[in-house]
Order: structure tokens, then C-alpha cells, then sequence
């Protein structure tokens, strides 16, 4: 078995895989849920746009289902701190992702105008409330959070939901939202028909841009006005995952001046190079292309995040020491261990049999004949 | 200092959101092996009769999935929110099974599910029927691994505390999925889930006949249901007992208190049929015994004693006791790493930790315990008797119900006699909601017979909670409440709609000139 410190990177690199893979497949149906109304135009167009992704978007969620196990099972500290001290936030998003399930499977078992146009209203609302809470989170984690730990390891949490709220993390959240907008859109572009493929084109000339505006703001915000943590003093890459064995401080240089802060920038760089493609791919028709490019862009958007944070997972303001890292926040090394076999075995198989399913189902959705049909699911 | 109030308030949240997501999940487990079995019929003898029969009961299974996997996501989330401290102490081991679980089985599930519903077309028949049988197969993958995980709560083996971390972690994984409890625990739900699959077909088929409506269509569902339900009742109740069985050698309190055992009997012990549970006199008023068969089930032995609460509770003194050496050990070993005696003594006795927190629980520096905490830390053991000694009883009741009330519906459908007697159509209809009602015992046999511990003899539930506050967790509780009650609701209306329109209602059977999807 690979040694603890390589086995806690690879871990830190899976974790970057999971949220990558919930924001690339769950992203784009979150994407259509939330722009049904206004890229369907009536509910013939809105039933077609929303089966480019009622066969797809349950298989999609498990990357989140999979990302809170990965992070219970590999970072439990993360997850303990991380849910209990955003407790209002999750709490929302739950109630998204509670939604979402019979908003998809619901809709469409009634005929009544009325109670369509009431589940289309709850669609959009679990497919905007989810990116915005997550990128508001992810903002955050770089002001730092105000937690401590006491000797036994108990973690106290001092501030509310409005403490969530500052200026930085809610630009995050927006960079989140126009992102998954965006990637939407251009799954709506592949597997649509006119004229609902031609309103996600003109959709992209907008999101996709202010996608990339947003996202550079916040980076040169990050770059020169947020102040960063670093580990003073030793690190200890392989001892036992107890934060308060550490210290910390906080007159870093920025958080783009940390150990993978370079390796950020590039990232960030290819991110926005492919979110400028997306649009320019989709009105020369190559809709294909175009939400490839989109799949990279958000990819690189997160990643870019994980690796301006490293080696810190979730930072405290209240007791910088508290501070989770990837040195002092995971499992054991037999957990890792044995997690890394699992995921060596499965996920192969799992991108293997998602491939399938998205080949059979592959090919635009025939408009005149969702029209006919009285499908109710 | 526990805040008692968020305590008592996160179990009400979990247990309430646990209950409910509990109502989805057997019918999932269920119907889908019942589709797969009249898909099969379809593939097997290509009528068309049985594809129809697959595609209207699918509806009526899409409707419950989709509440299942909604109420599913909170029950991930929750250990985080809400059990902040319980993540850290055993993350380290129950998060493996839930994360493999998310890999293994549910990834598979919901990657098919949709091809279930859109696939017909686009499949050929034999690729769809495996389609569905995969589908079937990872439902109840992923029941085993969730059970895994639960059956850690119940048994913790293979981990050990590691005082650097301050939480269990683990030093043999086999022993943790290889767990004697996760496996009765698996077949006995999962045969629980089958038995409420055939129920709810075998009673919406009733309901058809009794009205005269879709009379092939239900005598064939019928028939599947009768065959299914009553080898699954018959592996519910048989493996409940092999689950009784690994009760007693590893919660014998949980079982003092399912039987209502006050005092150590000599054995074999007798089984109370009927009583009246009296916690503050401690005894059973007028109890009907059977001689022997408690010990029989619960030893399977003549000679085997079962312990009754009062002598559980002095045991639990002991290692109260115990305990208190080991927390003791723990503060000296924190002031000091290197002071040997204190890891040694902290070795000695670090099983009986959990034991001290007991006091902790209670607000009791377990240092500066008098005799009155400790024996008042070894009452908290008992959980709630009379609760417990019923929730049993009623739920086992309804288990021998369902094995007669399926061997019975065999024997008319072999007979072809299915629709002869309106009676019994009436009970069939009658008897659709008791296995949701033994489901949910079940549930609060194994969980609340847990109490007081989160982790078996390791962590109090008490201490596993976050620090919310309790408006944060006033707030989210009402919130499930309004949005559980109204989702049950729409639920509710879906399903009762789509069961009362029908194959022939929806134009599915029998056939007419166009193709209907």
C-alpha cells in the first residue's frame, strides 16, 4: 500500500475528481432545470427539453450522493465540519435536492396547465439554488470559517446563515451559477431540436461571458485582496489527523502564492480560454464541441479552487490552528487504503456503463414527437 | 455540557426523516423484483400482456422511486449536519460502506433507472430485461451495504480508539462487512422489502377484481405477488428469528428489553406471548409465558441463560467503572504522551470507554462521579421497555399474517380461484398497509432499542450531536415536517390516481389500435 502522505494526495486529487464529476454531469441537467422556462417556450418545448435529461440526471446526482460518502469515508473531519457549520446552507440545498426528484418525475403524470407551470417554477428553483449555496461555501473556505476545535476534537461553530453572506463568497456563488447556467445551456444546444437549440445558442452568447467576467473578478480579487493561511512552523505530511498538532498563520501571500498557486493560474487560464470557445463553437452549429469546451471550462473552475486552497481544505478564522489540511483532516491510512481499492475497481466500471447508457440514448429529442406522444414520465 | 434539547430534537429530525425515507425504500426493493419477474414472463413467452404489466407497475414504482431518492439525500447529509461528532468519532469506519455503497450499488441503480422508463424503444427485449435485472440487483446492493454500515452501530467490531485522533478507527475491514449482524440484518429487510412489494401489487390487484376491472391483468399480477410473497414471508420471519438469534450474543439488553426480562430466569427461559410491561415496578403484569421457546431462539440451547435487566444494569456498573480508569488514563496520556503507566492502564481498559461518556452524557465529569451518578449513568442503559416489549410483538403478528395470508392466496391462484371469494379479496385489499406498519416497528425495534448508545457500547447518542443551536435545528425540523408532509400529499394523490385509473384507464391493456407510451 502506497505510503500515508501519497495516499492522503491521492485522496485530495479523488475528492477534486468527484466534485469535478458533479459539476460536469449534475451540472448540465441542473443547467436545464433552471432555464426551462425561458429556453421552452411552451410545454411541448419545455417536455423535450426536460427529456434531454430525465433519463440521465438520477445516474448524474450520485456524483454528489458519492462525493458525500467519499468525503464522510476519506475526510470525515471535513464532512463533520463542513455540514454542521454551513447547517442553513446544506439545509437549502437539501431542499433542492429534495424537490428536484418529484419535480422530474412529477411534472409530467398531470395534464393540468396549471400544475406544469407550478413544477417548472419548482425546477428552476432546485436548479438554481444548488450552485449558488455550493459556490457560496466554496467561497468561504478562503476567508476562512469560524470554527474551533477543544481538546477532545468537538467542533464549536460561531456565526449564522447571514455570516455566510459576504461580498467574495456571494460573487463565488454567482461564477457557480452562470457556470452550470452555461453548461446547460450547451447540453441544451447537443440535444434539442430548433428552435430550442437556436434559443440555447443566443442563451451562450450571454452566460458564457458573463461566466468568464465573473470568474476572472473573483480570481483577481483572490489574487490581491483576500489575505491567505499558511502552516508555520514543521509540516507533518503522515501524522495522525489531528488539526491542533499543527500551527497556522494567516499573513500568507495570497492565496495564488501557495504551494500549487501557479499550477491555479494555468488552470484557470485553459477555463476561460474554453468558456470563450463555447460560443463561438455553438453558433457555427458545433454543438458537440461546444459543450466539450463548456466541460472543460467548469472542470478547470474547480480544480482551479482546490488548488488555490492546498494545502488547506477548510481554513478557521475563530483558531487558524483548527484549520482542516490535507495533512490533519482524513482517515486512516487502512481506510485510504482500502477506499483507493474500491475506487479502483468501481469507478472504471462505473464510467464504463454511464458511457453505455449516454450511446443509447445518444441523438437529438424529436420535438414533433414529444408533441404527439402524451408520455407521463 | 450536552444541550439535552438539540440532543432530543436531531434524534426527533433523524428519526422522523429515517421513518419516512422508510416507507419508500422496501416498496423500491420490492416492486422491482417483481418487475423483473413479469419482464422476464414477457421476454420468455414474448405476450404482450406481461410487458404491459411490467410498464403499468413501473409507473406506480417511478413515483415511489423518485420520493426514495429524494428522502435518500437527507439521510446522507444528516450524519454531517446534524451528528457532527458522531462523523468524526466513526467516520473513519462507517463512512467506508456508505461510500462504497454510492459506488457499488446505488451508482448502478440510478444510472438505470432511466433506461428503465426511456429504454423500451431503444432496446432490444433481452437488453431491457437486464437492464432491469440490474436494476433489481443493485437495489438490494445497496441495502446491503447501508445495513453494513447500520450493523456497525449495533456491533462495532474490527476498530479500535486511537487517543492521537480521539475516534475509532479501523484495523480490520473484513471483520466489519463480514459482521455476523450486518448479514441476519440484510436478509431479514430485505426480505421485509419483498413482502411489502407483493403486498402492494397482490392488494391494488385485489381491488381490480373486486371491482371487476383488468381481470387478467390482475389475476396475473396476482399470481406473481402470491408466489413472491409468501416465499419472502416465509425468509422475513425465519431469518427475523436468525436476526433475534444475533441480538442476544451481542445486544442482550435490546432483547431484555424486547422480552421485558427484568430478572434472570433459569433457562431455558420462557417467552412472553401477551404482558403489561411496568417500568417503575419492574415487572411484567399479567404475562402469558410459553415455556422454553426464548431460550430456544434466543441460544439455541436448553442450557443457555439469557440475562434480564437488573443483572445487565450491574454489569453496566462494572464498566462504568472500567471506564472511568480509561478516561482518567486518557487525561494523563493528553497531559503527557510519553507517561507509560497511564497507556498502560489507558490499554487496559479503553473497551469500557464508551462506558464513562455515559456520565458525560448525564453532565457528569466521569472524574469526579459519585456511586448515585454511576448507578444512575447503568439505569440509562435500559431503553424504553414497554415500547419496545410491543413494537415486537405487532410486528412479528403481522409476519405470521403475511405468511398465511400468501400461502393462502398460492393456493387459490394454483387453483386458479383468485377472484372466487370476495372476502378474501376484501382482507387482500385490507392488508396492504401492515407491512409498511411492521417495517417501520422493525425500524424502531433495532434503532430506539439502541438507545442510549449511537455506537453500541462506545458512544453515547447524546454526545454524537453537532454544535447547532436549537433554533438551527428547530428550524430545519419544521421544515421537513411542511415539505415531507406536503411531498406525502402530492405523493399520495400520484399514486392513488395512477392505481385507480389502471391498465385500462391509461389505454395500456387491453391493447388498442395505436401504440401508447
Amino acid at each position: 500500500m502506497p505510503d500515508y502522505e501519497t495516499l492522503r494526495i491521492i485522496w485530495w486529487l479523488l475528492l477534486g475528481v468527484l466534485l469535478a464529476g458533479f459539476a460536469v454531469m449534475d451540472g448540465f441537467d441542473l443547467g436545464v432545470a433552471a432555464l426551462v422556462r425561458v429556453l421552452g417556450h411552451d410545454d411541448g418545448e419545455r417536455r423535450a427539453l426536460l427529456e434531454t435529461v430525465e433519463p440521465v440526471w438520477e445516474g448524474n446526482q450520485v456524483w454528489l450522493i458519492l462525493g458525500g460518502g467519499a468525503i464522510f469515508a476519506a475526510w470525515p473531519l471535513l464532512y463533520a465540519a463542513s455540514f454542521s457549520g454551513f447547517y442553513f446552507a446544506i439545509f437549502l440545498a437539501l431542499l433542492a435536492f429534495i424537490l428536484r426528484p418529484a419535480g422530474f418525475n412529477f411534472r409530467n403524470k398531470i395534464e393540468d396547465p396549471r400544475w406544469r407551470d407550478a413544477w417548472d417554477g419548482v425546477l428552476t428553483f432546485t436548479g438554481v439554488v444548488p450552485p449558488l449555496i455550493f459556490g457560496v461555501a466554496i467561497g468561504n473556505l478562503f476567508l476562512g470559517v469560524p470554527f474551533r476545535y477543544d481538546a477532545t476534537l468537538r467542533m464549536t461553530y460561531e456565526g449564522g446563515l447571514v455570516d455566510l453572506l459576504r461580498p467574495f463568497p456571494l460573487l463565488v456563488g454567482l461564477v457557480a451559477l452562470a457556470m452550470l447556467l452555461m453548461h446547460g445551456a450547451a447540453w441544451a444546444a447537443v440535444k434539442s431540436e430548433d428552435p430550442i437549440a437556436q434559443r440555447a445558442e443566443r442563451a451562450l452568447r450571454v452566460l458564457a461571458p458573463a461566466f468568464v467576467l465573473l470568474y476572472a473578478a473573483a480570481g483577481a480579487w483572490l489574487a490581491t485582496g483576500i489575505p491567505s493561511y499558511v502552516i508555520s512552523g514543521a509540516v507533518v505530511v503522515d501524522g495522525p489527523s489531528n488539526p491542533l498538532f499543527k500551527a497556522v498563520a494567516t499573513d500568507g501571500q495570497g492565496w495564488l502564492h501557495g504551494a500549487l498557486g501557479t499550477w491555479a493560474c494555468v488552470i484557470a487560464g485553459i477555463a476561460i480560454a474554453s468558456a470563450v470557445l463555447v460560443p463561438l463553437l455553438a453558433s457555427r452549429r458545433r454543438h458537440r464541441g461546444a459543450f466539450l469546451a463548456s466541460a472543460v471550462a467548469v472542470v478547470g473552475t474547480v480544480m482551479s479552487a482546490g488548488f488555490a486552497l492546498f494545502p488547506f481544505l477548510m481554513p478557521s478564522s475563530l483558531d487558524p490552528r483548527s484549520s482542516l489540511t490535507v495533512w490533519d483532516a482524513s482517515s486512516s491510512r487502512l481506510t485510504l487504503g482500502l477506499m483507493l481499492i474500491a475506487a479502483a475497481i468501481f469507478m472504471p466500471i462505473i464510467v464504463a456503463y454511464t458511457s453505455w447508457v449516454y450511446r443509447v440514448l445518444r441523438g437529438r429529442i424529436d420535438l414533433a414527437h414529444v408533441r404527439r406522444s402524451h408520455s407521463m414520465h | 455540557m450536552i444541550d439535552h434539547t438539540v440532543v432530543d430534537l436531531s434524534r426527533l429530525q433523524f428519526a422522523l426523516t429515517a421513518l419516512y425515507h422508510f416507507l419508500f425504500v422496501p416498496l423500491t426493493m420490492g416492486l422491482v423484483f417483481m418487475l423483473a419477474i413479469m419482464e422476464s414472463v414477457y421476454v420468455m413467452t414474448g405476450r404482450e400482456i406481461w410487458k404491459r404489466m411490467t410498464q403499468f407497475w413501473g409507473v406506480l414504482f417511478g413515483i415511489n422511486f423518485a420520493m426514495g431518492v429524494a428522502t435518500g439525500v437527507t439521510m446522507e447529509f444528516q450524519f454531517g449536519t446534524n451528528w457532527a461528532y458522531y462523523s468524526h468519532y466513526v467516520g473513519d469506519v462507517f463512512g467506508t460502506p456508505l461510500a462504497i455503497e454510492g459506488m457499488m450499488a446505488f451508482f448502478l441503480e440510478a444510472t438505470f433507472i432511466g433506461l428503465f422508463f426511456f429504454g423500451w424503444d431503444k432496446l432490444s427485449r433481452v437488453g431491457h430485461l437486464a437492464v432491469t435485472w440490474l436494476l433489481a440487483f443493485a437495489t438490494s446492493m445497496s441495502a446491503l451495504w447501508i445495513l453494513a454500515a447500520n450493523a456497525w452501530m449495533q456491533n462495532p467490531v474490527g476498530a479500535e480508539f486511537n487517543i492521537d485522533t480521539m475516534r475509532m478507527e479501523v484495523t480490520s475491514f473484513s471483520a466489519v462487512f463480514f459482521n455476523p449482524v450486518a448479514q441476519s440484518k440484510f436478509v431479514h429487510t430485505v426480505s421485509a422489502g419483498y413482502v411489502l412489494g407483493a403486498m402492494f401489487v397482490l392488494s391494488i390487484s385485489a381491488w381490480y377484481l373486486l371491482n371487476g376491472r383488468n381481470v387478467d391483468f390482475a389475476k396475473r399480477s396476482m399470481t406473481v405477488a402470491a408466489s413472491f410473497g409468501l416465499a419472502a414471508s416465509l425468509s422475513v420471519v425465519v431469518l427475523g428469528d436468525e436476526s433475534g438469534y444475533t441480538v442476544t450474543e451481542h445486544q442482550k439488553m435490546k432483547l431484555a428489553a424486547i422480552e421485558a426480562m427484568w430478572e434472570t430466569e433459569p433457562p431455558p427461559a420462557s417467552f412472553t406471548l401477551f404482558g403489561w410491561p411496568d417500568v417503575a415496578e419492574r415487572k411484567t403484569h399479567y404475562a402469558v409465558h410459553i415455556p422454553w421457546v426464548m431460550g430456544l431462539i434466543g441460544t439455541r440451547s436448553l442450557d443457555g441463560v439469557l440475562p434480564g435487566i437488573r443483572e445487565l444494569v450491574a454489569e453496566a456498573e462494572v464498566r462504568i467503572a472500567d471506564g472511568r480508569k480509561a478516561y482518567a488514563a486518557m487525561q494523563a496520556l493528553r497531559a503527557d504522551r510519553n507517561d507509560a503507566e497511564a497507556r498502560a492502564t489507558f490499554e487496559a481498559h479503553k473497551d469500557d470507554l464508551g462506558h464513562a461518556l455515559l456520565l458525560t452524557r448525564l453532565n457528569v465529569d466521569p472524574l469526579s462521579a459519585s456511586p448515585e451518578d454511576v448507578a444512575r449513568a447503568a439505569e440509562s442503559t435500559i431503553p424504553n421497555v414497554p415500547v419496545l416489549f410491543w413494537a415486537f410483538r405487532i410486528m412479528v403478528a403481522c409476519g405470521f399474517w403475511f405468511i398465511a395470508l400468501f400461502a393462502y392466496s398460492f393456493w387459490l391462484a394454483s387453483k386458479r380461484q383468485l377472484d372466487r371469494h370476495r372476502w378474501y379479496l376484501r382482507v387482500a385489499l385490507c392488508s396492504l398497509p401492515l407491512p409498511w406498519i411492521a417495517s417501520e416497528l422493525g425500524w424502531i425495534v433495532a434503532e430506539y432499542g439502541r438507545q442510549p448508545w449511537a455506537i453500541e457500547g462506545i458512544l453515547p447518542t447524546a454526545l454524537g450531536v453537532s454544535s447547532v443551536s436549537v433554533t438551527q435545528v428547530m428550524t430545519s425540523l419544521i421544515g421537513f415536517v411542511v415539505f415531507y408532509t406536503a411531498l406525502a400529499v402530492v405523493d399520495a394523490f400520484l399514486m392513488v390516481r395512477y392505481a385507480r385509473k389502471g391498465p385500462d384507464g391509461l389505454g395500456m391493456w387491453p391493447p388498442k389500435e395505436e401504440g401508447v407510451h
